[in-house]
C-alpha cells in the first residue's frame, strides 16, 4: 500500500460513511473454519467515538463519487468535496490489518453510486468474495445493497455477507421526492422484498439441510433520516412497523439529521441535531420489539408525536392509568414489562425472585429497577402502597422533579426566555 | 475468629471451604498468602491446595446449582472484589443448607452480591474482548497489554483462540504479571516481565513490524474521522470507554510524531 494516499482516502471515505448509523455486528452465525481468521457471534463494540457512538466495524465507502444529488447526503454530486475511491485490494488489506489487531469486528461497506448500480454492486461483491474465499475471513460483513442492482448480484452478495441493507432514507415518499428527485420508494422496496424472500428461503432450506450455504444470516436492516423534513413520529414509527412486520427487518435505524449543506429545503447549518427525538424514537422502537407494544399504543392520530420530556413507556402509562397499579407478585411478565422504570432484565428477575418470597419495595430497589419512576405504578400485595389520589399530570410532575434528565438543559433554555 | 490463609487460586479457595466444614470453624476471614493483612489475636489456619477436596466441594455445588449458577461462582471469584471470599463462602453455605435451588433468591444479600460480582467480571471480560489492541512484532507475534480490574484472562482465552486461529498472539496482564500465549495450537499461561513502556517510539522501531506504526496511525486517523463533532457527548464516551483503559488503547495514544 502507498501509505500516504491510503491514509488520505481512509479519512475521506470514513468521514463520508459516518452518517450511516448501523453499527451492529451480531446475530450472525459464521464460525471460524480450517484455522482461518475470524469468528462471528455476539457482536463486540471495540471503541466509542467522542460523540459516544460505538465503533464495531470498519465503516467506509468504496467511493464517494456519486451520480445522484440527494440533498441530505454529503456525497451528493453537487457538493464540492474531495473525492476518492478505494481499490478492491486496499479495502481487503485494511479490513484484515484492522481485524488482526482486534480493532474491529469486521467491515461495513457502502458506496456512492458511480457509473451505474450494477457496476458499483459488482465491486462490492468482489471485495466480500476476496475476503471470504482468498483470505478465509470469517468476521462480520455488512454490505449495502445498491438499489437498481441486478438480482444475481444481490444474491451473490447475500452468499458472502452477514447482513445486507438498503436505506429507505426518508420516511415518506413525499419528502424523498423533495430531497432526492431521482429516487422513489419503489426502488428501495424492491430489493428489500427480494432479500426478504431469499432470506426466508434460506431459513426454510436450513431446516432440512443444515449445510445449506449461508444467506445474509444476520438479516437486513434499513435507516431513515429524522428531522430533515416534516414527518411526525406516527409516520416514522408506522414505516418502521411496516419494515418489522412485512419485511422481517432485524433493525430499523433512525438518524437524526446533521445539517451539512446550505439548501433551503433543509434545516439551516447550525440547527441542533434532533438528539432527544432520535433517542425517543429508539425507545419506542425497543418497546415495539422487546416489550410487546403495538405501534398504535405508542403514537396515534390524536397524538402523532412522542413526548420529548418523558420516555414513551412512561407516556403510555400516564395515558392508561386505569391499567395500574400492577401487583408485581402476581402479574404476568407482559404486564410487568409495561411498568415504567422496569426493563426486560429486571422484569425477568422479579418473576424469578418472587417464587421465594413476597417482594416488597426494598427488594425491588435492590434489584436495580428505577424505583423512583416505577413506584407510582406498583402494588405489593396488600395494603396497596399506590398513591391512588394522584392524577397523570401530578405523577409526571413528581417524576420530572425527581429525575435529573440528561436533556434537562434542552428544556430549560426555553424557560430562560421568560 | 479463624483466619484462613490460602494461595489465592480458585482451587485453593475451594479447598479452604472444605476445610472450614472439616474443622468446623465458626467465624472465618480469608487472606491470601500474605501476612500484612493478618489479624492480630486470632487463630490462623493455613490451607494447602488439594484437588481432591476442591473437587468434592465442586461436586456438591454442581448438584445444587444450574450450569450457569455453577459457572457464576467462578466468575464472581475472579472479580477480586473486596471480601469476595467471605461473600462467596456465605453464598455456598446457603446453597449447601437449602434443599431447593436458591440462585435466584435475589432478595438474599449474598445471592445478590454474588450476582453483582459475577456481572462485574462478565462486563469486564466482555470489555477486554473489545479493548485488547494487538501490535505486530518483527517475528510475527501479535501482542497486547491489558490491565483489567478483574482477573479475566482465563475467561477470554477461548474467544481469542477461536477468533485468531491463524496468528500467534500474547495477551499480557500487567497488573497480575502473567499472560496467555497462543502458539497456533494451544493457549498456555506464561509468567514474564514485559517492558511496560511499549508505546515509545524506540520500542516500536526495535520490536515492531515495519507496517505496525502505519496501521496504528491509520486506526487513529479512522477513529478521528468517524466522530461527528456536532454530536459530541463526552460523558457517554467515558462511560463506554473508561479512562483507566486509555493508556493501552491505540486510538487514545497520540501519534508518534507528537509523542516524546
Amino acid at each position: 500500500m502507498v501509505h500516504k494516499r491510503v491514509m488520505e482516502k481512509l479519512a475521506i471515505l470514513a468521514d463520508a460513511a459516518k452518517y450511516d448509523v448501523s453499527c451492529s455486528s451480531s446475530q450472525s452465525t459464521r464460525k471460524n473454519k480450517d484455522k482461518g481468521l475470524g469468528d462471528t457471534g455476539h457482536g463486540i463494540c471495540h471503541a466509542y467515538t467522542e460523540d459516544g457512538r460505538c465503533v464495531s466495524l470498519l465503516k467506509i465507502l468504496l467511493t464517494n463519487h456519486c451520480i445522484f444529488d440527494c440533498a441530505y447526503c454529503v456525497s451528493r454530486k453537487s457538493n464540492d468535496i474531495k473525492r476518492a475511491a478505494f481499490t478492491v485490494q486496499e479495502v481487503v488489506d485494511l479490513t484484515i490489518g484492522f481485524y488482526r489487531r482486534n480493532y474491529i469486528e469486521g467491515l461495513f461497506l457502502s458506496s456512492g453510486i458511480f457509473d451505474n448500480p450494477d457496476f458499483t454492486m459488482e465491486r462490492l461483491v468482489r471485495i466480500v468474495k476476496k475476503l471470504r474465499l482468498e483470505e478465509n475471513f470469517n468476521g462480520y460483513i455488512h454490505l449495502k445493497a445498491i438499489p437498481g442492482a441486478s438480482e444475481e448480484l444481490l444474491k451473490e452478495a447475500g452468499l458472502y455477507a452477514d447482513r445486507l441493507s438498503v436505506n429507505v432514507e426518508m420516511p415518506t415518499e413525499k419528502s424523498l421526492k423533495l430531497l432526492a428527485p431521482d429516487k422513489n420508494h419503489k426502488d428501495v422496496i424492491q430489493p428489500m422484498e427480494y432479500l426478504k424472500n431469499e432470506i426466508a428461503g434460506y431459513k426454510e432450506e436450513k431446516k432440512s439441510n443444515y449445510k445449506a450455504p449461508l444467506f445474509a444470516p444476520a438479516g437486513q436492516s434499513t435507516q431513515m433520516v429524522i428531522g430533515a423534513t416534516q414527518e411526525n413520529d406516527l409516520e416514522i414509527l408506522g414505516m418502521a412497523n411496516y419494515f418489522y412486520d412485512t419485511m422481517q427487518m432485524k433493525r430499523v435505524y433512525y438518524s437524526g439529521y446533521v445539517p451539512i449543506s446550505y439548501d433551503n429545503r433543509l434545516p439551516a447549518i447550525g440547527t441542533p441535531v434532533p438528539m432527544i427525538r432520535e433517542n425517543r424514537l429508539y425507545q419506542a422502537d425497543w418497546l415495539m420489539r422487546f416489550y410487546g407494544f403495538k405501534v398504535n399504543e405508542i403514537v396515534g392520530f390524536d397524538q402523532p408525536n412522542l413526548d420529548l420530556d418523558i420516555d414513551p413507556k412512561l407516556g403510555w402509562a400516564l395515558r392508561n392509568l386505569n391499567q395500574f397499579p400492577v401487583d408485581i407478585n402476581t402479574a404476568d411478565l407482559e404486564l410487568i414489562l409495561r411498568i415504567p422504570g422496569i426493563g426486560v432484565l429486571s422484569a425477568k428477575k422479579i418473576v424469578a425472585a418472587r417464587k421465594f418470597k413476597k417482594l416488597q419495595a426494598t427488594d425491588l430497589q435492590k434489584l436495580g429497577i428505577a424505583y423512583s419512576r416505577s413506584k407510582y405504578f406498583l402494588a405489593f400485595a396488600s395494603p396497596f402502597q399506590l398513591r391512588k389520589d394522584l392524577t397523570s399530570a401530578q405523577i409526571k410532575e413528581h417524576i420530572l422533579n425527581f429525575q435529573k434528565s440528561k436533556y434537562q438543559n434542552n428544556f430549560s433554555n426555553q424557560l430562560a426566555l421568560f | 475468629m479463624t483466619q484462613i490463609i490460602y494461595d489465592g487460586s480458585y482451587e485453593g479457595w475451594l479447598t479452604a471451604v472444605f476445610e472450614i466444614y472439616e474443622y468446623k470453624f465458626k467465624d472465618v476471614a480469608f487472606a491470601k498468602d500474605e501476612t500484612s493483612t493478618a489479624l492480630l489475636f486470632c487463630n490462623k489456619h493455613f490451607v494447602d491446595t488439594d484437588h481432591a477436596k476442591a473437587d468434592r466441594v465442586l461436586n456438591g455445588l454442581q448438584k445444587r446449582l444450574s450450569n450457569s449458577g455453577f459457572s457464576n461462582l467462578y466468575y464472581a471469584f475472579l472479580s477480586e472484589m473486596n471480601q469476595i471470599e467471605e461473600t462467596l463462602f456465605r453464598y455456598v453455605q446457603y446453597v449447601l443448607a437449602s434443599r431447593i435451588n436458591i440462585e435466584q433468591d435475589f432478595s438474599n444479600s449474598s445471592v445478590l452480591n454474588v450476582q453483582k460480582a459475577m456481572q462485574l467480571t462478565g462486563k469486564e471480560s466482555h470489555r477486554m474482548k473489545a479493548f485488547v489492541r494487538f501490535k505486530l512484532t518483527k517475528d510475527n507475534l501479535y501482542y497486547a497489554i491489558v490491565e483489567p480490574d478483574c482477573n479475566v484472562l482465563p475467561l477470554i482465552e477461548n474467544h481469542f483462540k477461536n477468533r485468531y486461529a491463524d496468528q500467534r498472539w500474547l495477551i499480557y496482564d500487567a497488573k497480575r504479571k502473567y499472560g496467555i500465549y497462543y502458539d497456533l495450537e494451544n493457549v498456555s499461561t506464561v509468567e514474564m516481565q514485559f517492558d511496560a513502556n511499549s508505546s515509545s517510539s524506540k520500542f516500536l522501531a526495535e520490536i515492531c513490524d515495519d507496517n505496525e506504526e502505519f496501521f496504528q496511525s491509520l486506526w487513529r486517523n479512522y477513529f478521528k474521522s468517524v466522530n461527528i463533532e456536532s454530536r459530541k457527548n463526552t460523558k457517554l464516551h467515558i462511560q463506554h470507554m473508561p479512562k483507566r483503559y486509555w493508556k493501552n488503547l491505540t486510538e487514545k495514544i497520540p501519534d508518534l510524531k507528537s509523542r516524546k
